[in-house]
């Protein structure tokens, strides 16, 4: 299943609410349009809703690692939320979970911006 | 990518026939998938005139799958570690990593040209009946 990305606002924060694989050709390019817009359009603080992501690749965890470093360059911040197990477990495994700020519960993710 | 898509569902078949769990069959899935992406990526380098040849087989002890690509050929000793800290913020990197995480042997051939890898995958069930 390709990527769909939808989104939603939430106290300053867009939620990128992600469902399906981010892979070289799938969703990857998806994704880095969607955030690189985001950027472009001054959003500061960024969500990434992985909940409906069951699958990622080198190529999208690759994407994943490139947005969060064009958000970091250009003074936003981009953050994960609710990782599935294979997301999880993929991220631990390439040490990126050290490098994002990972949280399971919305608001606290939310809050965070703050 | 779409033979790569296809690919990766035969491996997946593969492994589901051979009775790997759900999460031993991601992971070989997985690796063949990134073998066959680095063979059309890195490898040929989307040339369409080049092409990718894959094998896999169920030996009974384990599952074999080879990939080959017809690039300028890939020396795996020099690939940067993707977990060094001045590696973690590349964009690119872990698919080789990722192959070698998943599966329980990987080898590299020099073919003349391209190259090609081999993944095994061992068979729990054959290991605990010797």
């Amino acid at each position: 299943m390709a990527l769909t990305i939808a989104s939603r606002e939430v106290d300053g924060v867009t939620v990128l609410d992600l469902s399906g694989r981010i892979t070289l050709g799938e969703g990857s390019v998806q994704l880095r349009d969607a955030v690189r817009d985001l950027i472009g359009k001054g959003q500061k603080h960024i969500l990434l809703n992985l909940e409906q992501v069951n699958y990622i690749d080198s190529s999208g965890l690759g994407e994943l690692v490139s947005a969060y470093t064009t958000a970091r360059n250009q003074e936003a911040t981009l953050k994960l939320l609710k990782l599935t197990k294979k997301v999880h477990d993929l991220l631990q495994l390439t040490k990126l979970y050290t490098v994002f700020d990972i949280y399971d519960d919305e608001a606290k993710a939310i809050g965070s911006y703050r | 990518m779409d033979s790569v898509s296809e690919v990766e569902a035969a491996a997946d078949r593969l492994a589901e026939e051979a009775g790997l769990d759900e999460d031993e069959r991601f992971h070989v899935a997985m690796a063949v998938r990134e073998a066959a992406v680095n063979a059309v990526l890195h490898g040929n380098q989307y040339d369409p005139a080049k092409q990718i040849a894959v094998s896999m087989e169920n030996t009974g002890t384990a599952l074999v799958f080879t990939v080959a690509d017809q690039g300028k050929g890939l020396n795996p000793d020099t690939l940067p570690d993707p977990l060094a800290p001045e590696n973690l913020l590349r964009g690119s990197g872990r698919g080789i990593f990722l192959i070698r995480s998943f599966m329980d042997e990987v080898h590299f051939r020099q073919l003349h040209p391209g190259t090609e890898l081999t993944l095994v995958k061992r068979l729990a069930s054959a290991g605990e009946q010797t």
